[in-house]
């Protein structure tokens, strides 16, 4: 174990090296991060033994390292904003191959107008695609959300995304600690396929299928992800073990005694949160903080209940459903509830939108205002 | 990992694609006195329905589409009408 301390996007690349990828293939120009830079440093230097394949589109990227993963390597690719977006056709793919992918999205806005800064509409807006979606607001829990995300991919034979908010998580640096690459094969098994394509092997991937068969194949793949909610939490607690780091199931809760207010984000808002919930426990009023971790699979009923009956849930969205109330995490919320029969509350707001800052006096602010509405 | 996962993959059998037989308007007809076993129909069938061993045609994959007839240089195989079905 080693101390470091550096931005969320050498978290990334050391979780990369440490894991012992085989495979990365990224688009190197904007709006890619410095992830994949150092990754190709740590592989010229000869620290990391992996093919790495620089491609001219995003789109290329993710093929790349679809056909490497289905040939049974162990791969990586990062992206951001447009470059996710440009991703979107082969997401599908990659989740309907069932290939356990792992990438990392520094979450930025999305044009147009132009803006470089943090906002979650970039992953939202790739929700049904079919990817399980991590959320990680800290260097360290993007090191170990790395790590988590290979151990989750494989089993479930599903790509993960990890996200983490661009400039405010990706290049702050902050201190975290790494993992030996013994401990890690301890939790992270080499990979190993069911199949591979192979001159040998004889076998089709992703061929045509008619509906009787399609229809089942998809319904595979929906039951599938929606179990990924329960292996996330159960690879969770074994990482703990192993580390004794732990940075919460679905959620991390922030001050659950007694609260009446669940104020609920997602990203590195949620960590602001927990000092606006201070700040608004020294004026008396039970709030409570709820970092939302697996945006996907939602965890629909893991949500309903965590909540108490009489309970009023605050949504944070960065992000919007346009034409509705708020974001995406607010619809989501309203639908875990929809069919429950106590007077549980749930309010939303989009909010600090293209990096819009948020301080914790913002959010209690915002808070209060909503706490008037539920009133 | 998990064996037991649906996975997209197949692996080929014979009539993957169903009855093909079914999508022909012209069948190819075979005159054995013509033909010197040159095996140029059987390299270039793409559904495999002409045997190697007595070129026989297997009518039920056979779509019809007349390149072992277009292939042939002895003019053994020929392309008749189908009758209406």
């Amino acid at each position: 174990m080693t101390k470091v301390f550096d931005s969320g996007n050498v978290a990334c690349a050391l979780a990369v090296k440490d894991v012992g990828v085989d495979f990365v293939a990224a688009y190197p120009i904007t709006p890619q991060t410095s992830v994949v830079e150092k990754i190709a440093s740590y592989i010229a230097e000869g620290e990391m033994d992996a093919k790495y394949l620089p491609v001219e589109s995003e789109h290329s990227a993710l093929s790349a390292v679809a056909a490497a993963s289905a040939v049974g390597a162990r791969v990586f690719t990062a992206t951001s904003s447009q470059g996710l977006l440009y991703m979107h056709e082969i997401l599908h793919y990659a989740a309907g191959g069932r290939l356990p992918i792992v990438m990392a999205n520094v979450n930025r806005a999305i044009n147009m107008p132009w803006c470089l800064y943090v906002d979650h509409q970039d992953a939202v807006s790739q929700r049904d695609t079919g990817w399980i979606q991590l959320f990680a607001a800290s260097n360290q829990e993007i090191y170990d959300s790395v790590i988590l995300a290979y151990k989750v991919a494989e089993e479930v034979q599903i790509p993960v995304m990890v996200n983490y908010d661009g400039f405010l998580v990706s290049h702050s640096s902050m201190p975290f600690e790494t993992l030996e690459q013994d401990k890690i094969k301890e939790f992270l098994p080499p990979l190993d396929p069911p199949w591979r394509i192979h001159p040998q092997w004889g076998g089709t991937f992703g061929n045509v299928t008619p509906s009787e068969e399609y229809v089942p194949y998809r319904y595979a793949l929906t039951e599938d992800i929606k179990k990924a909610g329960d292996v996330i939490v159960r690879c969770s607690k074994e990482y703990e073990k192993l580390t004794g780091r732990w940075h919460g199931g679905h959620f991390e809760t922030y001050r659950p005694e007694g609260a009446e207010y669940f104020l609920f984000s997602m990203g590195s808002m949620g960590k602001e949160m927990e000092i606006a919930v201070d700040l608004l426990r020294e004026q008396g009023i039970a709030a409570a903080g709820l970092r939302l971790r697996v945006f996907s699979p939602f965890p629909e009923e893991e949500l309903a209940a965590l909540l108490p009956a009489g309970a009023k849930l605050l949504v944070f969205d960065r992000n919007l459903v346009y034409g509705s109330a708020g974001g995406a995490l607010l619809q989501l919320a309203k639908a875990a509830f929809f069919n429950r029969r106590d007077s549980l509350q749930v309010i939303g707001i989009s909010l600090g939108l293209g990096g819009e800052d948020l301080p914790a006096s913002v959010l209690v602010a915002k808070a209060r205002e909503m706490m008037e509405v539920c009133k | 990992m998990n064996k037991k996962i649906v996975q997209p993959i197949s692996r080929p059998v014979i009539g993957a694609g169903g009855l093909t037989g079914t999508w022909r308007t012209q069948r190819p007809v075979y005159d054995a006195s013509l033909c010197n076993a040159c095996l140029l129909c059987w390299i270039y069938c793409p559904e495999a329905a002409i045997s190697k061993e007595d070129r026989t045609i297997d009518y039920t994959y056979c779509k019809g589409c007349g390149i072992c007839a277009a292939e042939c240089p002895k003019k053994a195989i020929y392309m008749e009408r189908e009758e209406s079905r």
